[in-house]
């Protein structure tokens, strides 16, 4: 260790590679496959390489305070780069890949990276595209060679070479990367995360070394993780849970990060390495599930009742199990069969069978597919967190699992609920600033150090776990005054399988009306099984049994809304299925994959103006970008349909 | 554009064309009293794409077939590499560095990707019957090589995912890829691809021009290929020989075959008198 050896504990991520190069020198750090092969390094391997890389990047004249973009899936090196550009006092900033040209420009003008390190020919690209405008970028880095060799190197360079160069002159350089390391503190930037930004332009979250590792110190003793830990890396590197899981806690507790082949290998590859820690939103859970039913359904026989009677004892008990309440004997063996059974056979195939603990965030996740894995015996719990926060803001601890609530404020973060009803936090893991945004800094974080999360929520009474309601500036008012909380039904909606998004209005008006995006792989599935016929997702989201099924589910959300004494009035009157799934691509998402509200609002005004005005048809032509940035025109007529709605007063009587 | 024989040409987009790897020198095929092939001549550069396009039944596929050796002409030389090629057995020819593709998909339906492309390096096996059998000595060593190999094929096609799938549950599309997979695990000199864009969809197509241009560029690999779409193989080839009727109605570059008054005429139908 460096000069932070008198200080106690490493105070910086590079420190910390330091530290678990000595401690767990021949331990396994990363694994990635290539060639069809897990490759592995260990600590003390992953040490020279990033120093390597460090020396590399000094000697292609990196300087302290350099933003240094990375852009690409999860790949080894990608992340020694970030811990190399720390080494030298850069900032890495990354970045989501899938991001297109225009708005990768904003952030790399907005932080006004020196250096990009692209994974691939096609980041490359972006990022020529981008110098067009932008012209902060002085050196392209990239990963993978291929394709690479007729571009001009004038003042680009293959990744390894640089580190090869590093090797070659690490006689001049050790002096100066040992120097500028060391001068690395527990205030230092250790990197920079755009948000997604559901409204408005992205901020660049400046997190300190502070930060990071105390929200990785704390997490990792909440839920005990230790060195064997064994986590898969699939998770956008831009996003701060990815830095949190991947690098932060990674160095923390010294455990091992995998990372799959290719995208499309990645439920492979989770298979064959079995993590013991695993994170995914609700959306990969809900995904799993919907695969593991469909293929039920095809099953034989034999098969699918066995797996039917087990699954339905497995909801009886299977939490109880897991949460160490006390379940007869009986009960108890039938379990245990069950498990050499279905239940891990299924966790096997799911490559869950290893799973110590598992989170979920980002969104709500359906209360029947969070008991789903927690009854076959999968310890998965739920968090809530932000970027600003590091992640961490409350989770669940072991044994106080619940699908309706976010869990206690996790060690070290205070949290407390605003006049209007919106949660505040404070915590050592609470961001630094926005960078060159003092405005937003100053209206997100007061001077005591609280930020608004943005999100109305309230403490349950008696459990003291916190329940989130929906977004703050989204939750309003019915004409009528009564509450207006579009995500609690939206979400109500989603946990239907054959319902992928749902987008519900009403604040200000006298009724709600609900756009719904179906499913295409359960309705696809659904379709096959009841011999419909369809080209593509516009011909079936069109389809009357379609309809008729999705009407269905809204009045069952209907009902289920009418027992709520305040929020009632959000019963969705009419509804139509989109023509288009919505994507980032058009905007109409995040990259996180979350509504954008106001812009779907703006962009299909005239099917809200049809349902609002009782027509029984809207013809209509929407814009979409294709995935290579080219633009086309949707044109379709869609069906609005009314849903029945619920008396409230008797729901209102009752619960008097 | 072609300025001799014997040096080559740089493209415009960089790649380096050299000599003259192949010629066929007035090939005659005939099957009994059909002539499949009249009197044809051309030749295939080092580096190069080379097309041959023409309407059903002009002869494309028996000319591969001649190339790939199997199919012997009657009359004719075909010159490989300066030298005149005798006779030849197809894996003789295959063993020269001559891999293909077929029109009509030919893998072994039950087995994997993986299985199937080793199959593409069985001229790199030396190990004898007995070491192959027993899985020791050289085998076991010479399997490690050989499947390192078929991965950076799998890696450069991007099929990583379906690496165990059995080629009989793949889409039509995958199956030509896994197809083109095979013929690079040969590590060809010359690949002869067979239609590779037949029956598939813009997106498929996209892909599969994406692929045959890339290793044309990485290893510099002569391709000769047949193909119908026409907007594919303006776009891919560097020259074109166009048949009609088992003769050579033109021979060049895209643009000078375009303008060819034979060609328009073989593509837009006239009279044959």
């Amino acid at each position: 260790m460096t000069s932070n050896a008198t200080q106690g504990a490493p105070q910086s991520v590079p420190a910390l590679l330091a530290r678990n190069a000595g401690q767990f020198a021949h331990e396994t750090a990363y694994r990635e496959k290539e060639f069809g092969i897990w490759q592995s390094w260990t600590w003390a391997q992953v040490a020279e390489e990033v120093n390597a890389m460090a020396m590399g990047f000094l000697a292609l004249g990196m300087e302290r305070g350099d933003y240094v973009a990375i852009i690409g899936r999860n790949r080894p090196a990608l992340y020694w780069s970030m811990v190399a550009a720390q080494s030298v006092g850069a900032i890495p900033v990354p970045l989501y890949q899938d991001a297109v040209a225009e708005e990768m420009t904003y952030v790399l003008d907005h932080c006004g990276a020196r250096f990009a390190i692209c994974g691939d020919q096609e980041q490359v690209d972006k990022v020529i595209e981008v110098q067009e405008s932008v012209h902060c970028i002085e050196q392209i880095l990239y990963l993978d060679k291929r394709g690479m060799r007729k571009y001009d190197h004038t003042s680009m360079n293959w990744l390894m070479d640089v580190q090869a160069e590093g090797r070659a002159g690490h006689s001049r350089f050790e002096a100066e990367l040992a120097k500028r390391t060391a001068e690395l503190t527990y205030d230092s930037t250790c990197v920079m995360l755009y948000t997604s930004g559901t409204t408005g332009k992205p901020k660049g979250v400046v997190m300190s070394n502070r930060n990071i590792v105390e929200a990785a110190k704390a997490s990792s003793e909440f839920d005990h993780l230790r060195q064997s830990e064994e986590i898969l890396a699939y998770l956008p590197m831009a996003w701060v849970g990815d830095f949190i899981f991947a690098v932060g806690q990674a160095y923390w507790a010294g455990f091992c990060v995998n990372c799959p082949e290719s995208a499309a290998t990645m439920l492979t590859d989770l298979r064959e390495i079995g993590p013991t820690y695993y994170f995914a939103p609700p959306r990969v859970f809900e995904t799993m599930l919907t695969t593991v039913m469909i293929r039920m359904e095809d099953a034989s026989a034999t098969k699918k009742k066995m797996f039917d009677k087990y699954m339905a004892h497995a909801r009886k008990v299977g939490a109880d199990i897991l949460d160490g309440k006390p379940v007869s004997g009986s009960d108890r063996l039938k379990y245990r069969i069950g498990e050499m059974l279905v239940y891990g056979p299924l966790k096997n195939t799911l490559g869950l069978s290893r799973i110590r603990v598992a989170y979920t965030a980002g969104e709500a996740i359906g209360p029947e597919i969070f008991e789903f894995y927690r009854s076959i015996g999968i310890n998965l719990k739920q968090l809530y967190g932000q970027t600003e926060a590091s992640v961490f803001i409350t989770q669940q601890p072991d044994g106080e699992v619940r699908s309706d609530t976010v869990g206690v404020p996790s060690p070290g973060v205070e949290v407390r609920i605003g006049e209007n009803g919106e949660v505040y936090y404070r915590s050592p893991g609470t961001f630094v600033e926005y960078y060159k945004n003092p405005e937003s800094t100053a209206s997100t974080k007061d001077a005591e150090g609280w930020v608004a999360t943005g999100d109305a929520g309230f403490f349950e009474e008696g459990t003291g776990h916190l329940r989130i309601i929906d977004r703050a500036k989204d939750v309003g008012k019915m004409a009528d005054g009564s509450l207006f909380a579009p995500k609690y039904v939206e979400n109500k909606l989603k946990f239907f399988p054959s319902i992928l998004e749902a987008v519900v209005f009403g604040n200000g008006r006298n009724r709600c009306v609900a756009f719904i995006n179906i499913d295409l792989t359960a309705v696809g599935n659904w379709a096959e099984r009841n011999n419909i016929a369809y080209s593509g997702y516009q011909e079936l989201a069109g389809h009357p049994q379609v309809l008729d099924m999705i009407q269905k589910h809204v009045e069952e959300v209907n009902q289920s809304v009418a027992q709520d004494k305040i929020l009632s009035g959000c019963q969705v009157h009419r509804f139509l299925i989109l023509h288009k799934e919505l994507d980032a691509d058009d905007g109409e998402m995040t990259r996180t994959r979350k509504v954008r509200r106001r812009i779907v609002e703006e962009k299909f005004a005239d099917l809200i103006a049809g349902l609002y005005d009782g027509a029984a048809t809207v013809h209509t032509e929407t814009e979409v970008t294709y995935e290579d940035g080219r633009k086309g025109a949707l044109k379709a007529t869609l069906e609005l349909r009314d849903a029945n709605v619920f008396d409230t007063s008797a729901a209102r009587a009752a619960a008097e | 554009m072609l300025d001799t024989q014997q040096d080559g040409y740089v493209t415009a987009d960089g790649r380096q064309i050299g000599g003259v790897v192949m010629e066929l020198k007035n090939i005659t095929l005939r099957f009994g009293g059909v002539v499949a092939i009249k009197d044809i001549s051309f030749d295939i550069r080092q580096g190069e794409i080379r097309a041959i396009i023409g309407p059903n039944g002009a002869g494309k596929s028996s000319m591969l077939n001649v190339i790939s050796g199997f199919y012997n002409p009657q009359d004719g030389d075909l010159i490989y590499k300066g030298q005149k090629r005798p006779q030849m057995r197809p894996y003789q020819v295959s063993r020269m560095g001559i891999a293909r593709t077929f029109q009509n998909i030919a893998l072994f339906e039950g087995m994997s990707v993986l299985d199937n492309i080793m199959t593409g390096r069985m001229h790199h096996m030396k190990s004898g019957f007995l070491s192959q059998a027993l899985w020791w000595g050289s085998a076991a060593k010479e399997d490690a090589v050989n499947r390192e190999a078929v991965e950076k094929v799998i890696d450069f096609l991007e099929i990583q995912a379906i690496r165990k799938t059995p080629v009989a549950r793949l889409p039509y599309g995958l199956k030509k890829r896994v197809e083109l997979a095979r013929a690079l695990a040969a590590e060809p000199q010359i690949l002869l691809l067979d239609e590779p864009m037949a029956g598939m969809n813009v997106e498929e197509k996209e892909d599969m021009s994406r692929f045959i241009l890339d290793v044309n560029d990485e290893f510099g690999t002569t391709t000769v290929l047949i193909e119908h779409d026409m907007g594919v193989v303006m776009d891919l080839s560097d020259r074109v020989v166009v048949m009609d009727y088992g003769k050579k109605i033109g021979d060049g570059t895209p643009e000078e075959v375009m303008n060819n008054q034979d060609v328009i005429d073989a593509y837009l139908g006239v009279s044959h008198d």
